[in-house]
């Protein structure tokens, strides 16, 4: 069912490894002559130095939803301090959610998809994370931690880039994209950065899912680009204009696509089922999908082995109907994956 | 459709809502309760709104942010905030604090005890002060999600993540701790002490047997279970969350285990909020589609208070003798009824 998002409060979530920068961000955005007012939810309450009136100590208290599945997590202090907040409703414009270094986002993420009262009120605009250019490389070789804050973001702040070589920047880079491709990513001195590019962004939106095109595939020269074969043989393993490639050993992102329509009696139980037996690995996932007999859209993002998912518009005149998928996770099964997307695919 | 008319021909269900006298508060309100001579309606934010008999409203200022939680014991109405104060509203319109938390943090819950006793959260720890004004206090395992006092001794019950601690803060024995996996957010017990019931986070609620720990599950609900009440006599306990008002009945000793609840009054709707009356097996139910039916629990005979086609309602309450029924709404329109 399509909801009014816009009455809803947008959420901010933003992470990153100890000392990469958050709290810098944090109170960039909040020092800004930018005329909102923001309810931010810490952690470590009154330790850090924070002007803002609407600050809010949390626990990040973790609990399993009693459905079976260990990875449906959800931050139970978030629920009950978002309950609280929304009698404050018109206090504030929208919140930021600060987690501890050590976080893993999917549980806060998560909170906006099971709880009842938390999506009716709010829905969560992104999830930011500011990386240390210096330091990221290393914390992604020891730091799980780490590594599951960037391939769970939408935006990268790389931060602390005068303090590297450039070619230390394109290793960290690198780095990055062989774990998330899909994140915008800014580099940054001090969190030198557009609130624009970290606010408002509407990335678990699901109308504005439109680019689930690799970001660096459009640092370049636009959005042309030139290696769009026909069918659905797209592997891995282009080479982009000199960047290095990295294939982290355990985190990677996978697409897929097909021109051809998929049949959504056969998909849509085939996505259901992967990510009930997936979940785990797949930290997010989002599609845009061309179902056969069908003149919407369909689009779908999920976190573990949340799904949710609509009709989103009719496909326009001349757009080529076809279906996008990106699935970001930890030693994710790939040619099962795709063994399966493939048998959803029409043979008309 | 050139025979459907909701006019007239739909009104074959019983109606007092001419007799309703509105209020207009126009702030939204979270519970109700009869203080003194007046309705006192608990904004969500700030002030108390005191509704006189011949309906004036006067508005009592007893935070300075959000009202987070209120428990009323016939005499006062005790709230905590996000201002991290806890404060009284006597019958005669007087506020008292009682606590300020030292670091300001969120009272989350609060409840009251027959004798005088107060207490409430902050974060995982739980205070009592009790009739003879000397604090405790007792840190959950996680945050504090409920509160309830036992009707008989002072015994208190503090639900958390993962089960529910029960303290008699005058006994030196380490509190009980009674499991179930899951987050605990609202805790009652029965009016004989046999049973006690929480809401939990998950749309079910969870039960324990007193005598002996046994566990009762009573799932179902499409949504979360906000509001519970006690059916006069404690019979059965009548619960939100569902598109009928959900009747579990507690007057065996098993309680409701191997047994069906009933299913009262089912509309197009979710019921938001249920309201026993104090001494009839009657109760009120408020919907999210602003219906208010009243409900006869033998036979789910329906009274209608209330049309539907506006905000959800958040308080329903009846006065202690069960004379008079008043309720809010989410955008401030609210109610009182004479019976």
């Amino acid at each position: 069912m399509p909801e009014l998002t816009s009455q809803k409060i947008p959420v901010t979530v933003l992470t990153g490894y100890l000392g990469a920068g958050k709290t810098t961000l944090l109170n960039r955005i909040l020092s800004e002559n930018h005329g909102k007012k923001y309810a931010v939810i810490v952690n470590e309450f009154g330790e850090i130095g924070i002007d803002n009136d609407l600050i809010i100590g949390a626990d990040e208290e973790v609990f399993e939803m009693n459905n079976g599945c260990v990875c449906c997590t959800v931050r139970g202090d978030l629920v009950r301090i978002l309950d609280g907040l929304m009698k404050r409703k018109g206090k504030f414009d929208a919140i930021i959610v600060e987690t501890t270094g050590l976080a893993d986002p999917a549980p806060v993420a998560q909170t906006f998809f099971v709880d009842e009262d938390v999506h009716k009120n709010a829905r969560l605009d992104a999830v930011v994370t500011v990386a240390d250019a210096k330091w990221l490389s290393d914390r992604l070789k020891d730091a799980p931690e780490a590594k599951n804050q960037i391939a769970f973001a939408d935006v990268i702040v790389l931060n602390k880039t005068d303090l590297v070589t450039k070619a230390e920047l394109a290793e960290v880079e690198a780095r990055i994209r062989g774990i998330n491709p899909y994140a915008k990513l800014h580099r940054t001195e001090r969190c030198q950065v557009a609130l624009s590019d970290v606010l408002e962004r509407g990335a678990f939106d699901l109308d504005r899912i439109l680019e689930i095109e690799p970001e660096f595939l459009d640092a370049g020269d636009g959005h042309d680009h030139d290696h769009h074969h026909d069918g659905h043989d797209h592997h891995h393993g282009h080479g982009h204009g000199g960047l290095k490639h990295y294939h982290d050993e355990d985190m990677q992102s996978l697409s897929l696509r097909s021109d051809k329509p998929l049949d959504p009696t056969k998909f849509m139980p085939w996505l259901q089922n992967l990510v009930a037996s997936e979940g785990q690995k797949i930290l997010r996932s989002k599609g845009i999908l061309a179902f056969s007999d069908d003149d919407d859209r369909y689009v779908f993002q999920g976190v573990h082995m949340m799904l949710e998912g609509d009709h989103q518009r009719a496909w326009k005149d001349g757009e080529p109907r076809e279906s996008r998928l990106v699935f970001i996770g930890r030693e994710l099964p790939e040619q099962t994956i795709r063994d399966g997307f493939e048998r959803c695919i029409t043979t008309r | 459709m050139k025979e459907f008319n909701p006019g007239e021909n739909s009104a074959s269900i019983a109606s007092v809502t001419d007799q309703v006298r509105p209020v207009k508060i126009g702030v939204p309100i979270t519970s109700v309760h009869f203080l003194g001579d007046n309705a006192a309606f608990v904004g969500t934010e700030e002030s108390v709104f005191l509704v006189s008999g011949e309906g004036k409203v006067s508005p009592v200022a007893v935070h300075s942010g959000g009202i987070l939680c209120a428990a009323f014991d016939g005499a006062r109405i005790v709230m905590g905030s996000d201002d991290g104060k806890l404060v009284a509203l006597g019958a005669k319109g007087e506020v008292t604090l009682l606590a300020t938390d030292p670091k300001r943090r969120w009272i989350d819950n609060v409840a009251l005890h027959p004798d005088g006793a107060v207490a409430w959260s902050a974060g995982k720890t739980a205070f009592i002060r009790s009739g003879k004004a000397v604090e405790k206090s007792l840190d959950a395992p996680s945050t504090v999600g409920g509160l309830a006092f036992a009707p008989k001794g002072l015994r208190l019950a503090v639900a958390h993540y993962n089960g529910v601690t029960l303290w008699f803060p005058n006994m030196a024995a380490k509190p009980e701790v009674l499991e179930w996996a899951g987050s605990h957010l609202g805790v009652s017990f029965s009016p004989d002490n046999k049973f006690l019931v929480t809401a939990m986070h998950e749309p079910a609620l969870h039960g324990w047997r007193l005598a002996d720990n046994r566990h009762m599950r009573m799932t179902g609900y499409p949504g979360r279970v906000r509001s519970m009440s006690w059916s006069a006599g404690g019979k059965s306990l009548a619960t939100s969350g569902a598109d009928a008002v959900i009747m579990w009945p507690f007057a065996s000793k098993d309680g409701p285990m191997g047994k069906e609840p009933a299913m009262l009054a089912p509309l197009q709707a979710r019921v938001s909020m249920v309201a026993c009356h104090p001494k009839q097996d009657i109760l009120a139910a408020g919907y999210s589609d602003g219906t208010i039916l009243m409900v006869r629990l033998n036979d789910g005979a329906e009274i209608l208070v209330r049309r539907n086609g506006t905000a959800p309602v958040t308080a329903l309450a009846w006065n202690a003798g069960g004379t008079m029924l008043a309720f809010a709404a989410e955008d401030g329109d609210a109610g009182l009824l004479d019976l």
